[in-house]
């Protein structure tokens, strides 16, 4: 078997196997509905998860997630309910401000030459401050076009609902997928996070494809702070308060190394897939309180860190 | 061996500083910084440097900074030591969660003041090992390696209280967090001793040479002889305690263990006060007592910004701020602006 593809084996076997013992404890688990309701309750994190696993895959690491996507839901409603524009010009706007945040972020991070950490650490305060200078309030968003697009849905056989925000994380994992796999830039990401000096010998445009990487995680991130905004019907700065740690989690969780180079967005799919699990048996349980989240996402993320130490054992060592 | 290892700091500096001049001191960055944000607080309240002696304690808005600034500024202590290993300790904040969780629940359960706080100190200590053992048995990045604890910290404290805020009237725990010696806040009085041991024990001894050996190239230091695990391991540990000590004194404050709340977010705060104290990320060189002068400069920020009227979600701006323009000065290409102004050769540059 090939042995790059242990790790994303590994999290789609322990995925299934724990999907199986939560159905026979709590059989309802295995519907449609609750599928259905897994896609949607888990986009944002998993539209904020694929910009930080071409992050994670380059070698760095983008703190400012959490803050992005609370900025983007703010200034949406911001733009939707005191300046009355359409929400789809919005999110356009919304977007092209994130995807503009994460490249100076990664102008930063190349040009300035420090570690990826503390600048988006910057970011971050930068985003949760702009967002709270622009209102420390929750705005209510109220308007015909969040309705219209909260009540479609696909309806699955069994009675799931696929929604609109669960098709959005759908399509962004298949696009990046390809995105990661089958182009020149995917191919750079990888390049670059395999070995920076050894990728630039190569020829791979460092600094182009370092500002990509970040303006992909900023752009994802505004995406996420749409589905979010659509999600809630509300903006406020303090939205997705840590969702850059779920993220990370997700991301490990998914079998991708934290040194770079090597992973699979697929593998953050069912990295994102398992949180969710563990969040909704912990509902479905209704005994257990929600702290037990928290421990179990960190032993997951414990458990998954040492596989892929016993996996890359003969790998290449971090200097 | 201490002497022959003098070689592996960067800039061959001798390894026990000799007491500068005191201008050269007061011309540092740092304190400079510290003036102007003082200065500006003074011109926006006139009467912030105003002390007053009651009931046996000083009172003050000088002494609040302090006071205020005390739990990051123990944070600050543990994560000097860790940055300068090249490392970084993301789950301060949930350690404080935790000790604060441990004292609060034994106190209220009738165990004995000084028990209840060895046991916190303990939980520290218990934390930091299992960063350390993370960090070098493992071999996992530090940020990942903490970011476990951070993520199953706050659960972990969640735990112990049983998901509910656990209040005491213990004296002992209070005194911690709000009491008094010789007329200094207990906050202070700690960060202050704490400081100057860890100062003089890292300074005067080689411990501080090998921290910043293992910092800047840990194979090198370990082909040096250096058993570098055990150092790693010793300074997550460090950490951990001053976590926890900083646990207690938050808890102490509000007479309360609040494990959603305690201690959120100060891991950036001590990062951020490590930052700005002049260590350098990517290991190496550090300074306590400049990273003590670091939470300092960032709580008279906050200070400043409460009593000027903005609202404090303003202070996140400030920061960020702060960050870029340090970045902006540590990078290497304002150091080679800098030669190039001063006219010298900048060969050496990148």
């Amino acid at each position: 078997m090939n042995r790059s593809l242990r790790p994303l084996l590994a999290t789609t076997l322990i995925f299934l196997l724990a999907y199986l013992l939560a159905v026979t404890q709590q059989p309802a688990m295995l519907s449609t509905r609750v599928l259905g309701n897994f896609l949607t309750d888990n986009a944002f994190l998993g539209i904020a998860a694929v910009g930080m696993t071409f992050v994670i895959l380059s070698g760095g690491i983008d703190l400012s997630v959490g803050a992005v996507i609370g900025f983007t839901t703010v200034l949406i409603a911001v733009l939707i309910m005191w300046l009355d524009l359409h929400p789809l010009l919005a999110f356009a706007i919304a977007l092209g401000v994130a995807t503009g945040f994460g490249a100076v972020m990664g102008a930063a991070i190349h040009y300035l030459r420090v570690p990826s950490f503390i600048v988006t650490l910057a970011g971050m305060f930068l985003a949760r401050g702009g967002a709270s200078v622009l209102s420390p309030d929750s705005i209510g968003i109220d308007h015909a076009f969040y309705k219209v697009i909260q009540k479609s849905y696909v309806l699955l056989p069994g009675g799931g609902r696929l929604t609109v925000v669960g098709m959005i994380m759908l399509a962004v994992f298949a696009v990046a997928i390809l995105l990661a796999h089958r182009t020149r830039f995917g191919s750079n990401v990888y390049a670059l996070g395999g070995s920076e000096t050894s990728a630039a010998l190569m020829g791979v445009p460092v600094a182009r494809t370092t500002i990509g990487i970040y303006a992909l995680s900023g752009f994802l991130a505004g995406l996420s702070g749409v589905v979010f905004s659509l999600y809630t019907s509300a903006g406020y700065s303090l939205n997705a308060l840590g969702v850059e740690l779920d993220a990370i989690a997700a991301v490990v969780i998914g079998g991708t190394l934290l040194t770079g180079g090597y992973g699979f967005v697929a593998g953050t799919f069912i990295g994102v897939m398992l949180q969710g699990l563990v969040q909704t048996y912990i509902v479905f349980d209704g005994t257990l309180s929600s702290w037990w989240t928290k421990i179990v996402v960190g032993a997951l993320l414990f458990m998954f860190i040492l596989l892929q130490r016993l996996v890359f054992r003969a790998g290449p060592r971090r200097t | 061996m201490t002497r022959q290892t003098v070689d592996l700091r960067p800039n061959g500096q001798p390894p026990v500083p000799r007491p500068r001049p005191v201008a050269q001191v007061l011309m540092r960055p740092q304190v400079i910084a510290l003036a102007a944000v003082l200065g500006v607080n003074w011109l926006l309240f006139p009467g912030f440097f105003s002390i007053t002696w009651q009931d046996g304690r000083l009172f003050g808005s000088l002494i609040d900074v302090l006071n205020r600034g005390a739990p990051v500024a123990i944070l600050a202590i543990g994560m000097t030591m860790v940055i300068a290993t090249k490392g970084v300790d993301l789950s301060v904040g949930a350690v404080m969660a935790i000790s604060g969780a441990v004292a609060a629940t034994l106190v209220s359960a009738g165990v004995s003041a000084p028990v209840a706080v060895l046991a916190a100190l303990a939980a520290g200590l218990l934390c930091g090992l299992w960063n350390g053992v993370l960090v070098t048995v493992l071999e996992i990045q530090p940020i990942i390696a903490t970011l476990v604890l951070m993520v199953a910290g706050r659960g972990v404290a969640q735990l112990i209280t049983e998901g509910t805020i656990v209040t005491f009237s213990d004296p002992v725990l209070i005194f911690i967090g709000t009491g008094a010696f010789l007329g200094l806040p207990m906050p202070v009085v700690i960060a202050l001793v704490l400081m100057v041991a860890a100062t003089l024990i890292v300074r005067r001894t080689a411990l501080g040479l090998l921290i910043e050996a293992v910092g800047v190239n840990r194979s090198a230091a370990r082909f040096a002889g250096l058993s570098a695990g055990a150092f790693l391991v010793a300074v997550y540990a460090f950490a951990g305690v001053c976590a926890a000590i900083a646990g207690l004194i938050v808890a102490g404050d509000i007479r309360g263990a609040d494990a959603n709340n305690a201690g959120l977010w100060l891991e950036l705060d001590a990062i951020l006060a490590v930052v700005i104290g002049g260590t350098s990320l990517l290991g190496g060189r550090f300074s306590i007592p400049m990273a003590v002068l670091g939470a300092i400069i960032i709580q008279a920020m906050n200070t400043g910004i409460l009593i000027s009227g903005f609202s404090p979600e303003f202070n996140l701006v400030v920061k960020a701020a702060v960050i870029v323009a340090i970045l902006i000065l540590q990078s290497p290409h304002a150091a080679l602006l800098v030669r190039r102004l001063r006219g010298l050769q900048s060969g050496a540059g990148k």
